[in-house]
């Protein structure tokens, strides 16, 4: 066994020194009914590595990579372009074999990669302070409902009909449990999913936060500040989630426009498709509120000879010092990802995060333009980034369906995200750097036909 | 005992005399100082190269080669009006980015990269957090495109390999652990014992019978009570025997109706299988309360107990631990949740389904008619795929037989760690059988004024990162060393040498120890002044203004 490096001398060495007969006794205080004497029964025995590359390679075939196909789909995933140098370099065996650094003194790696992240997270949203990830960004936007509730001491929650509808179903599982009430709706094609008007009649006295998605599900962007200072009025919190965070090149940040919180999923940048997972959870807020952030927080200090250094802190929220009392259960962080999206934003810069995000815009305004030409199709955003909505003259999910089997990967169809039947003719198509022209002529000609 | 055998002692001077000089740049040879990106990047500065896109506010399209194409639509007005307002009227100011070269990047982080300590350097005992060798193998299985560059929502058709992996590795799963159904999404460990938890209490809402208290063992890792309080339950503690394991008397007392159930980690957090596991189980459910099983420790039963035999309802699986996906610095993990034929219903949305006409994934607006009582959705999507990939990759080179050496290879290791070094720290439990892959030490007997950071820190000028300390809570200054299996014989005679080394120093007071670690990139940082006054990220200048 390649990965096993004791030898039977080496075992038979050991059992003498402990002064047991067999490795069996060692397990003496397993009840002997639960004790299974050979190796479980309906699995296959040990395999070469070039085995184990042929069957899950195999598997691996079976799917159809989004880089082999026209590709349209985003909906809280986003397919862009990932510098080969960020794939190395997390790979160096000191970030990727290392644990959450709780000895500072010789993980200063991480913690320097976490502080550098957590600056780059805080601008980006125009916050004052993020914290070192979370698990994703559905993850988070609960996490970030819990932190409206311990600070407004209310548990009111007004979800826009614009937040990802996955991200709904996690918050309404959680707010089962918490005793949360949750206002939520579902959007509708006219305005593109716009609520505002709801929001901001819907929120008094009792609401401890708005949450809001900008760019929304269905791609609309949206001036946030009306709503921050509704919210501000009657004392509640704005949260804004931002799944596409490439579009914070373009877009004025929520921060700028007053949230008070701001969460999203980071995976557009270093992390990849992945199939959903692992992702990277963004979560920032401002200064006042840190003590009520949940997950890990990177701080900077002195060691004992005055050098720079950095530590994790604030520990105290935590569920490792608190206990039942922390803030959130949350143990882990994404570190690994964190470090790929800090080495993608380090290598993009402010300059090439803004011209990533002006490509990905003008790539999809002219999509948007030439589909909209397509019998049948109606764009429905006014304002969007890199996404947008589409309404079919006829129900969208088979047709998705129809063109997957002829290798064209056409977008997300409403009807894989709700049930209410009124959606079901809306397709979200996003469009990014790795589009091609051909690929939405493509597009084009394949909803030219299933249309007609 | 192969420690130093080129002679050369950390505390020796060197020859000329130099050990303290400065040098102009900090460094100290290949040990680099590596600024802040902060201080060498810049906002004009850029590592990727990108075709020009046209202006925002409309101008020159870029027809390719001449032609009219729909890039050269971007010169006309578009049909809902005017460039600028395809973004709404909100162009986004400075973001004070700083951004760095290709060859500037590499440099930063593979110099940052070299101030950690890694599984790939050396041993890395830390007690519950199961530091194996994490195979090659399964990060190229992780990359292949088929896996790594596939939607979550792409259509089913497309994805029926990956719905196979999933499903592969929840088979492999509900096999090991002899427990008939599996929760893939949860994210992490704790994020499974909140799924675990959920599960319990939708099961005992659904038969009415609401109820209020949650029992934990107080050796139990915090995440536990953490996420029964994050659940709704108050959280109760059940005393450990003095032999390092739960009270069962004290246990069993304390059940009645109000109690939904028991988090109990087996092999507990003192390293010692919990003896009496399947009169817990049996106690708990003649009660009415059912038995949440933290799995962190499951690398030292593996393909040897099926914690389903011993009577549990929910048990988390630590990926990232037992299946070996990396740890990467804190993070990701993955933590699916084996469940009893009670809890099953009860599991949550989405979960891979086999049919004869292939694999499908049950989500919410397919689920109600046969999985009406799931009690929700957890994450966006389905989990962690990049972690069931490289645990596919570990499950199938190991094999039954493989997985069954991985266990009894690291439970030997880890009580021939405490048998070699029970006479120079105290094992507060070596009494009390076997330990199973975790050796648990207090600072007992150390000089005065001496205490477990002080060996924490001296194992780091040893060149090995440190054990889990201060933890369990249950003994005084723990130091709970796991060691894997995935360590040779050689590599565990010289980790024991240098802590025996150590913890002679500790016993006979040797001042050096207080200020250790003497070599690593850092000293001993203040934690106290980072909590006091949190500096959490780079300021620029328009902050300080404020």
């Amino acid at each position: 066994m390649r990965y096993l490096p004791l030898s039977d001398a080496d075992r038979r060495a050991m059992l003498d020194a402990i002064g047991v007969a067999s490795v069996d006794d060692l397990f003496a205080d397993v009840p002997a009914a639960a004790r299974l004497s050979g190796p479980v029964e309906g699995l296959p025995m040990h395999m070469t590595e070039m085995a184990v590359e042929r069957q899950l390679g195999g598997l691996a075939k079976q799917n159809l990579a989004a880089g082999d196909a026209p590709f349209f789909l985003g909906a809280g995933a986003y397919r862009h372009h990932v510098p080969s140098s960020v794939d190395h370099l997390i790979q160096r065996g000191e970030f990727l074999t290392a644990y959450t650094p709780y000895q500072p003194e010789i993980a200063q790696g991480t913690l320097q990669v976490l502080f550098e992240f957590q600056t780059q997270v805080a601008r980006l949203y125009g916050c004052d302070v993020a914290n070192a990830s979370m698990y994703d960004g559905s993850t988070a936007c609960w996490e970030a409902i819990g932190m409206a509730r311990r600070i407004t001491r209310r548990t009111r929650a007004i979800l826009s009909a614009g937040l990802h509808p996955h991200y709904v179903s996690v918050c309404e599982t959680m707010a089962k449990f918490t005793g949360d009430a949750l206002d939520t709706a579902v959007p509708t094609l006219d305005g593109a999913g716009d609520d505002m008007a709801r929001l901001l009649a819907t929120i008094d006295d009792q609401t401890s936060c708005v949450v809001v998605q900008n760019p929304n599900i269905l791609g609309a962007i949206a001036d946030l500040s009306e709503l921050a200072e509704a919210c501000h009025a009657k004392g509640a919190l704005l949260i804004v989630v931002v799944t596409e965070p490439v579009s914070l090149g373009a877009i004025k940040s929520p921060g700028e426009m007053g949230a008070d919180i701001v969460v999203g999923e980071g995976q557009s940048i270093g992390v990849g498709l992945q199939f959903g997972g692992p992702y990277l959870g963004l979560f920032a807020t401002r200064d006042k509120y840190v003590r009520q952030m949940p997950g890990r927080l990177c701080g900077q200090t002195v060691d004992a000879d005055g050098k720079r250094g950095f530590v994790l802190t604030l520990s105290t929220r935590e569920q490792h010092i608190r206990r039942e009392k922390a803030t959130s259960n949350i143990c882990t962080n994404s570190g690994l990802c964190a470090l790929a999206f800090s080495i993608h934003m380090t290598l993009l810069g402010e300059k090439g995060l803004r011209e990533l995000a002006a490509l990905n815009h003008a790539k999809a305004v002219a999509a948007a333009d030439v589909l909209a030409q397509v019998p049948g199709v109606e764009v429905l955003n006014d304002a969007f980034f890199n996404e947008f909505t589409l309404k079919l003259s006829k129900p969208a999910r088979p047709i998705v369906r129809d063109l997957a089997d002829r290798n064209i990967l056409a977008g997300v169809a409403l009807g894989r995200l709700y049930a209410d039947t009124s959606l079901e003719n809306g397709l979200i198509v996003a469009v990014t750097e790795t589009t091609t022209e051909e690929h939405v002529a493509t597009l084009a000609s394949a909803l030219r036909e299933a249309l007609a | 005992m192969t420690i130093n055998q080129s002679g050369w002692r950390p505390e020796a001077p060197l020859a000329n005399g130099a050990g303290d000089q400065p040098t102009f740049t900090g460094n100290r040879a290949l040990m680099l100082e590596e600024p802040l990106l902060f201080e060498i990047g810049s906002t004009d500065r850029t590592g990727v190269d990108f075709e020009p896109a046209p202006s925002l506010q409309g101008g020159e399209g870029r027809g390719e080669g001449g032609q009219t194409s729909w890039w050269g639509t971007l010169t006309q007005p578009s049909p809902q009006g005017e460039r600028a307002n395809r973004l709404g009227n909100l162009e986004r100011g400075a973001i004070n980015l700083p951004g760095l070269s290709e060859p500037e990047t590499v440099r930063h982080y593979t110099r940052l990269s070299r101030q950690n300590y890694a599984i790939d350097l050396g041993v890395f005992p830390l007690g519950s957090c199961t530091m194996k060798h994490n195979p090659r193998l399964n990060e190229r299985i992780a990359r292949l495109p088929g896996f790594a560059d596939i939607h979550p929502l792409q259509p089913i058709s497309t994805v029926q390999g990956a719905l196979a992996v999933i499903h592969l590795v929840g088979e492999w799963l509900c096999t090991l652990t002899g427990m008939p159904a599996v929760a893939m999404s949860p994210k992490a460990g704790a994020h499974g014992e909140l799924c675990g938890l959920l599960a319990i209490r939708a099961a005992l809402e659904a038969r009415g019978d609401a109820r209020s208290v949650i029992l934990v063992p107080e050796s139990a890792h915090g995440t536990n009570p953490a996420t029964a309080a994050f659940c709704g339950y108050a959280v109760e503690n059940i005393p450990a025997t003095a032999e390092g394991r739960v009270n069962v008397d004290a246990l069993k007392a304390r059940l009645g109706p109000d109690v939904a159930g028991v988090m109990i980690t087996n092999p507990n957090t003192c390293g010692l299988f919990e003896r009496e596991m399947i009169a817990i189980c049996d106690a708990v459910h003649a009660a009415g309360g059912l038995v949440y099983c933290d799995g962190a420790n499951f690398n030292a039963i593996v393909g040897r107990v099926r914690p389903g035999d011993l009577g549990i309802d929910a048990m988390h699986i630590n990926l990232h631990k037992t299946f070996s996906t990396p740890h990467g610095g804190g993070g990701p993990g993955a933590g699916p949740v084996v469940f009893s034929k009670a809890l099953a219903p009860f599991a949550p949305l989405p979960f891979v389904e086999q049919t004869p006409e292939g694999f499908r994934l049950v989500e919410e607006e397919t689920a109600e008619d046969h999985h009406a009582q799931a009690f929700g959705r957890m994450v966006a999507f389905h989990g962690q795929m990049g972690m069931f990939t490289r645990a596919a990759s570990y499950m199938l080179s190991h094999g039954a037989d493989g997985l069954r050496q991985v266990s009894g290879d690291a439970v030997l290791n880890a009580n021939y760690i405490l048998r070699q070094l029970e006479d120079v720290l105290d094992a507060p439990f070596a009494a009390s059988g076997p330990c199973m892959h975790e050796a648990l030490f207090s600072d007992n007997g150390m000089a005065k004024g001496f205490n477990t950071l002080d060996i924490a820190k001296g194992l780091i000028d040893e060149g090995f990162h440190p054990m889990t300390v201060y933890f369990p809570l249950v003994v005084h200054g723990a130091m709970l060393i796991e060691p894997t299996e995935t360590e040779s014989k050689a590599g565990l005679d010289q980790f024991i040498g240098a802590l025996r080394s150590v913890a002679e120093r500790a016993r006979a007071g040797d001042e050096s120890l207080k200020s250790a670690p003497h070599f690593a990139p850092r000293r001993r940082l203040d934690e106290t002044a980072a909590a006091r006054s949190p500096i959490l990220a780079q300021r620029y200048l328009a902050d300080e203004d404020d």
